[in-house]
């Protein structure tokens, strides 16, 4: 299956500081359709019927989700962007504000209409300061036109801290504390910011929102497979000849993104979908990328055949440790542990029970971490120790030898 | 239980300004200082060590003097394997002290960073709030001498 340019159609095509180039692309004729001829109920059924997941990594249906808003009663609800995309590897969320804010606002446009949220707010990661002029001057530029009458579009600012991408930290994190995930339930749809109804959505799931208004459900469904509808950007990097943003209809090959696009060659293995995306070894390069293989938030990091795996293991278990919130103890401890172990490994210290104590450690933090980030710490361990697993024993073998002849066994 | 108000419902949403309130101190003092957390807490009815637990979870607020210049070079995978190590190394020789540290003229602060999303021009920094990438030795002494 081949790219396809939706989300990135009007990328190098518009001035993202001049709203008449994107109006001259029909832009805005979504959110006018949807005032014009849609109720709220409408555009919710729309998304529904387009089956629409979102993009963010936890690919959930966005129609089934803004339901559940729509339907809570409430004084007040709250959209909210998350442009947090601080997922190791991904960057696509950038080049979309970079390239195209107005599709952005125009769907947040369309997703408050649909739930009754009158509040928005795009939650805009630290290091993503450079952007916020850009984005600033878009808004404007669309309120100007009287494009967002009655939408109050808020820009929060994160302070550096990856756990505030997840959606319960980052609710904490709008209301002044420390970014760290909430006990669920209650779920965001009934009582998310400051206790109300609250939506949120990745910049690329709301990004999708015009296309499929202004082309139809049946459109988009129409594109990708059955249980993946629609096209995804990935953001590639690492061993690769030309890095970057692409988009492909899902149901596309890994092979066709990162061998036929980007050029990678000697390919040991690939990691999709970040810091805790699982790990695909070379033997299964044809796997498609869809939300029922692999797929998270659309990072693809290569490694070529001179990286060693318990290296990679460890420097990302370094980064989940480091960026773990440290409420819940199955992540804040288990995390140190497997970088204890880990590290043993590394440094040639290893020992017979290590492999055993990663797998019992791996399933504990699954089963009782309270957010996705302690329960998806160990895939990228339990994944080489799938594939690689002999990586693990040489290390062993050779660290007892070693240590054997130093008379320290 | 229920007979106790929570701090929430005692300062309701004032509390949403805190970070930008902390943010503007760590902008316009390079950190976030003891009277400054002080302030901040008996303002919004909040305990100091509330007001200081959230200034040392986020990477971006400091509660020691940072530098003019926040060099922060990324350390994440994608860098790591685009030699993410050497432009530490250099960095740290250009201008004689280590990730952590603030150099004595309180010119420049250098940190390490995890994924700043700019993989695609890895191994990539952020300088205050400016990004550079496909850094090299050569192109690293240029910027640094551009930090006037
Ligand atoms: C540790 C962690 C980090 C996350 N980081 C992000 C992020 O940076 N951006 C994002 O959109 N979603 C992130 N998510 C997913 C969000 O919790 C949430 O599912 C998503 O924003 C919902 O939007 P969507 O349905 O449009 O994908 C993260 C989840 C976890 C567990
Ligand atoms: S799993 Fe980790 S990041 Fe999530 S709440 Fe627990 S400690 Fe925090
Ligand atoms: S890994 Fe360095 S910018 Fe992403």
């Amino acid at each position: 299956m081949p790219e396809k340019r939706i989300l990135l159609k009007n990328c190098g095509r518009i001035d993202p500081k001049n709203i008449d180039t994107y109006l001259a692309q029909d832009g805005f004729k979504a959110w006018q359709k949807t005032q014009k001829e849609m109720t709220p109920d409408a555009v919710v059924a729309e998304i529904k019927a387009s089956e629409l997941r979102g993009r963010g990594g936890a690919g959930f249906p966005c129609g089934l989700k803004w339901e559940l808003a729509a339907r809570e009663e409430s004084d007040e609800k709250f959209l909210i962007c998350n442009a947090d995309e601080g997922e190791v590897g991904a960057f696509k969320d950038r080049y979309l504000l970079q390239n195209d804010p107005f599709t952005l606002i125009e769907g947040i446009a369309i997703a408050a209409y649909a739930i009754g949220a009158g509040k928005c707010c795009i939650y805009l990661r630290a290091e993503y300061h450079y952007l916020l002029d850009g984005l600033k001057n878009a808004i404007a530029q669309a309120r100007e036109k009287g494009l967002l009458d009655g939408l109050d579009i808020d820009i929060h600012e994160g302070a550096g801290a990856y756990i505030c991408g997840e959606e319960s930290a980052l609710m904490d994190s709008i209301e002044g504390k420390r970014g760290e995930a909430r006990y669920r339930p209650p779920f965001p749809p009934s009582k998310g910011l400051w206790g109300k109804p609250t939506i949120i959505n990745n910049v690329e799931t709301l990004s999708t929102i015009p296309h499929i208004v202004l082309n139809g459900a049946q459109w988009f469904h129409e594109i990708g497979t059955e249980k993946s509808t629609g096209t995804k950007l990935f953001s590639v990097s690492g061993d690769v000849a030309k890095p970057g943003v692409y988009e492909l209809v899902l149901g596309s090959s890994l092979k066709e993104l990162v061998v036929d696009i980007c050029g990678a060659d000697n390919i040991k293995m690939v990691q999709i979908g970040g810091a805790t995306g699982g790990i695909v070894p070379y033997s299964m390069i044809s796997t498609p990328l869809a939300y029922e293989t692999v797929l998270g938030s659309g990072a693809v990091t290569v490694f070529n055949e001179s990286r060693q795996v318990i290296d990679f293991v460890y420097r990302t278990m370094d980064f989940l440790a480091a960026e773990s919130c440290g409420k819940c103890t199955p992540c804040r401890e288990g995390t140190e542990a497997m970088i204890e172990i880990l590290g043993r490994l590394a440094t040639g210290d290893g020992r017979q029970e290590d492999i055993q104590a990663l797998e019992d450690l791996s399933g504990t933090m699954m089963l009782s971490s309270l957010c996705g980030l302690g329960q998806a710490a160990s895939i990228p361990v339990l994944d080489t120790l799938k594939y690689f697993r002999n990586e693990y024993e040489t290390r062993i073998q050779q660290s007892l030898f070693l240590r054997s002849l130093r008379g320290r066994i | 239980m229920n007979t106790i108000q929570t701090q929430d419902s005692l300062t309701g949403r004032e509390r949403e300004n805190l970070l930008r309130k902390l943010k503007q101190a760590q902008h316009d003092f390079g950190y976030v200082s003891k009277d400054m957390m002080t302030e901040t807490a008996q303002s919004l009815g909040l305990s100091i060590g509330e007001v200081y637990g959230i200034t040392t979870f986020y990477s971006f607020l400091s509660v020691r003097p940072l530098g003019k210049f926040v060099i922060r070079i990324c350390k994440s995978i994608p860098c790591y394997m685009q030699n993410a190590e050497m432009i530490i190394a250099c960095v740290a020789d250009e201008i004689g002290i280590k990730p952590g540290e603030t150099t004595g003229d309180g010119k420049f602060s250098f940190e390490l960073t995890n994924c700043i999303g700019a993989c695609d021009i890895a191994p990539a920094m952020l300088i205050n709030h400016q990004v550079y990438g496909q850094l090299t030795p050569g192109k690293i002494a240029e910027i640094l001498r551009g930090c006037e």
